[in-house]
């Protein structure tokens, strides 16, 4: 069956939902695809907060947040792309505090603002209240303001429909070709659905699920980014992920980043506040990555708990009253995850994979370039987790992932505004589901093979042991090797499930499949990357090499299926590339 | 420790009725009902079907009867639902798609009804709107909501009336109704003066119970229910 609308977003996210809105408003025909309920998106999960300069706390300036936003991404942000995010956040913050979001209050009645890591005044000085915040969970109430304002302007949704292919004309969409429509498969019959549109948007979020903790949820499998990558098109900065340092042990849930901005430490196993010895001036609220190898430090120097892999996050001199108004979500997740008191208890924690600063490569108006000279594809956007553009660099601060969403996301809903008008609808058959078709029939028909959940198992264990926090040539050489054989063994894979109702043991197998695509980019960036910049840390190259990696990685997947890398230069402005210190 | 897990299970593509499966598993105390599920479903059948994603009690995607009660699979301990055998069932008074998987749209339609948006009359001011920390705290409870729908489907009302709008509308339209930001008070409380609204409400206190996100429903309830008699009078 073929559908068609004039513009389509796939994903429901923060970034998905605030392109629709401008869509919407702008009477767009237009409709968001999603695999989740849209309310069950990963933006709900997101505790900390949202920084914009308001200055309702103190004094604080757009420039500040966009330099502390460059030296948290070591230098490899992009600098324009960060002078947007640093000045639009601020208007960003404000319509959605117009669209009804419930943020906490100032005695005054404005947002509330609190510190968080690596976010200072007057350019490094110390740290500044900036994230604005609803409690501890202000992606949920994002995602909710966002979800209640498209029930209020009638966007459509296609909820539950699994978008499985993209489709393009004039060639592929790395090769010059123009995005045509999409592939979805309905979750609830596994009708295969083509729909064609002028415009499509990729919203799919992160893929945290290839590493063995994490924070992200079971359907962050990069399905946009591999899509991308399949057809053609080049994936930035893959090698950059984030650890976030503060997870529940084993299981990898967020204890956010507010914790310690409303005053936690971290202590090791002499009850010491280790980070006095990494980061003098920012103690607890240095950049993640920072703070995430200092926990391996100190594990490796004897100093986890009872000599174990883990630290103590440690919440009891908050108070009962500050911890229930600010932390109240994740104190019950202790108590629930970990059947812990944390008025009493010091938190064990370790770090969690938890973002992807890389992903598809975009340009200022969240439209998707495919190589080094940016060009733009037309008729493609992405936004979110899922896009690089690159306001993150090699590490990203606390916060801005949301403020990226509603920047980039606001922004490539208005430029589909204005790309739809006038362009035609392109010529698409229903001919475009067969290819993924008989992908997916592949699964279904094998009678016995490779189980798709021993491979997805080794890849997150291989990820988190070689891929991690620290890195050596040897180590990704290893990583190497057992994604190509993953690679192998996946064309093998089988279901149990044979139906047509609800199948999501066929659409889990489809998701490993763009696990291991992903992976496999990250595991090359990384072996090419012979230095250490921001998350990406190489034990066998521990400085940062500005004469040789100034530069943002291009993963395109090559002829043999290996990846072919290429490279392009970072967009210096105002911030000259300094060592950094906290 | 074992665990035998009894799940009712339906797949309409091969079975006339539900029917209850039994599968052991290996879990420890500190295990979530969803990690069995998945031990089940990766290690024994892959044809066991439910949703869920967050793995935190925070999506709303994994709201089932366990043990003869709602809740999110990814919430409750192996600990704490003491005992060998675990009974696991979809939500009740939804229409079954396959296994635990219930068709949601009634449940989305019914949220949707009551405006659950910020209107607000006057002009959008350059800056934020302002509001005091105690006009917030006010319907503070009720943004809390992750729409999982434990609450309706835990009421004898809805079983028994499947058109009553439930008590998760109502919490979303108690969170509108008492934002001192909002216009349209007056609409949502006109929409639950209906008879499918708060009315059919007979504090049974089930919603309460199930609520994984501990929001007062019933309270919130009797809260729209005195202002929409204050709103009549
Ligand atoms: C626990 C946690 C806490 C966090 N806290 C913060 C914080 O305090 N501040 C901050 O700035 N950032 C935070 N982050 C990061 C931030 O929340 C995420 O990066 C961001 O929400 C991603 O939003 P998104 O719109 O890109 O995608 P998501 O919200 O992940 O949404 C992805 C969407 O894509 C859809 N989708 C995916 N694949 C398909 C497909 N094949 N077909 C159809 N639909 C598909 C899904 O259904 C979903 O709707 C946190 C992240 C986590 C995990
Ligand atoms: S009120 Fe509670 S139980 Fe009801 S839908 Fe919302 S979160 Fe779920
Ligand atoms: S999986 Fe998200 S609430 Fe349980």
């Amino acid at each position: 069956m073929i559908r068609e609308h004039d513009a389509i977003v796939v994903g429901a996210g923060g970034a998905g939902l605030w392109a629709a809105l401008e869509l919407a408003k702008a009477g767009v025909d237009s409709a968001v695809l999603t695999k989740l309920y849209p309310t069950r998106s990963h933006t709900g999960a997101a505790q900390g907060g949202v920084c914009a300069a308001l200055g309702n706390q103190e004094e604080d300036h757009w420039e500040w947040h966009m330099f502390d936003t460059i030296k948290g991404g070591d230098y490899l942000v992009d600098q324009d792309a960060a002078e947007v995010l640093a000045r639009e956040a601020i208007e960003t913050v404000i319509e959605l505090e117009h669209m009804g979001l419930p943020f906490n209050r100032t005695p005054e009645g404005k947002i509330d603002q609190r510190r968080f890591g690596g976010h200072t005044r007057n350019y490094g000085e110390g740290p500044v209240m900036r994230a604005c915040f609803a409690a501890d969970r202000t992606g949920h109430m994002i995602l909710q303001t966002l979800y209640q304002q498209c029930i209020k302007h009638g966007v459509k949704f296609y909820d539950e429909y699994h978008v499985v292919d993209l489709i393009s004309e004039g060639g592929d969409l790395g090769a010059g070709g123009r995005a045509s429509g999409v592939v979805a498969y309905r979750i609830a019959d596994g009708e295969l659905a083509v729909i064609r549109a002028k415009a499509v948007m990729l919203a799919t979020g992160g893929f945290g699920r290839m590493f063995r903790v994490t924070s992200n949820a079971w359907s962050l499998t990069g399905d946009g980014a591999a899509l991308a990558y399949r057809h053609g098109l080049p994936l930035e900065d893959m090698e950059f992920y984030q650890f976030h340092p503060t997870g529940i042990v084993g299981l990898g849930i967020l204890l956010s980043e507010a914790a310690r901005g409303e005053g936690a430490y971290l202590l090791n196993k002499d009850g010491q506040r280790f980070m006095e010895r990494y980061a003098p001036k920012l103690m607890e609220l240095a950049p993640r990555d920072m703070v995430s190898r200092a926990i391996y430090q100190e594990i490796r120097a004897g100093r986890g708990i009872d000599g174990k892999d883990y630290v103590y996050l440690d919440v009891r001199h908050l108070g009962r009253k500050k911890i229930d108004e600010k932390l109240p979500d994740i104190t019950d997740f202790v108590r629930v995850y970990q059947g812990i008191e944390p008025y009493t208890d010091p938190i064990p924690i370790q770090p969690t994979a938890h973002y992807a600063m890389g992903g598809i490569p975009t340009n200022l108006n969240s439209q998707v370039t495919r190589d080094a000279a940016n060009t733009v594809v037309p008729g493609l956007y992405a936004a979110g987790e899922a896009a690089c553009v690159s306001v993150h660099g090699a590490n990203r601060l606390g916060t801005n992932s949301l403020v990226d969403l509603l920047v980039f996301g606001r922004r490539a809903g208005r430029q589909m505004v204005l790309d739809v008008k006038g362009a035609d609808m392109p010529a698409v058959t229903e001919a475009a589901a067969e290819p993924v078709r008989a992908e997916l029939e592949a699964f279904r028909a094998r009678p016995k093979g490779e189980r798709k959940e021993a491979i997805r198992t080794e890849l997150a264990d291989v990820m988190m042991d070689d891929v991690g926090v620290y890195r050596t040539g040897e180590a990704l050489e290893r990583a190497r090797a057992k994604v190509d054989e993953l690679r192998d063994r996946y064309t093998r894979v089988s279901v149990d499930d044979k139906g047509t109702t609800f199948n999501t043991d066929l659409l889990e197998a489809r998701e490993v499949g763009y696990l291991l695509d992903t992976a496999q980019t990250m595991v090359a960036a990384c072996i090419n990357r012979k230095e250490s910049r921001g998350a990406h840390s190489r034990e066998d190259f521990p400085e940062r090499d500005d004469v040789n990696f100034l530069s943002h990685s291009l993963a395109t997947k090559g002829a043999d299926g290996a990846v072919a890398l290429d490279y392009k230069p970072v967009t210096i402005t105002k911030f000259q590339p300094k060592p950094r210190v906290y | 420790m074992q665990i035998e897990l009894r799940i009712l299970r339906f797949d309409p593509e091969r079975d006339r009725k539900p029917h209850e499966e039994s599968y052991q598993v290996e879990a420890g105390p500190m295990d979530r009902v969803l990690d069995l599920l998945h031990k089940v479903k990766y290690e024994q059948d892959g044809t066991l079907t439910f949703r869920r994603s967050c793995a935190h009690g925070v999506c709303g995607s994994d709201a089932m009867l366990i043990n003869g009660r709602n809740r999110l699979a990814c919430k409750i301990r192996v600990d704490q639902l003491k005992g060998r055998r675990i009974t696991v069932a979809p939500l009740p008074g939804l229409p079954v798609m396959k296994d635990l998987v219930v068709d949601m749209e009634s449940f989305f339609a019914k949220f949707r009804s009551v405006q659950p948006y910020l209107q607000a009359d006057d002009p959008d001011p350059e800056r934020e709107r302002r509001q005091s920390a105690e006009d917030r705290e006010v319907f503070d409870d009720t943004t809390k909501c992750i729409l999982c729908a434990a609450c309706t489907t835990s009421c004898p009302s809805f079983w028994a009336q499947p058109s009553y709008v439930g008590p998760a509308a109502i919490v979303n339209a108690h969170r509108f109704i008492f934002d001192s930001r909002d216009d349209h008070a007056a609409d949502r409380l006109d929409v639950l003066a209906d008879g499918d609204g708060v009315w059919r409400c007979r504090t049974i206190f089930n919603c309460t119970d199930a609520c994984p996100r501990g929001i007062h429903i019933t309270q919130a309830i009797l809260e729209v229910s005195s202002k929409i008699v204050e709103h009549h009078a």
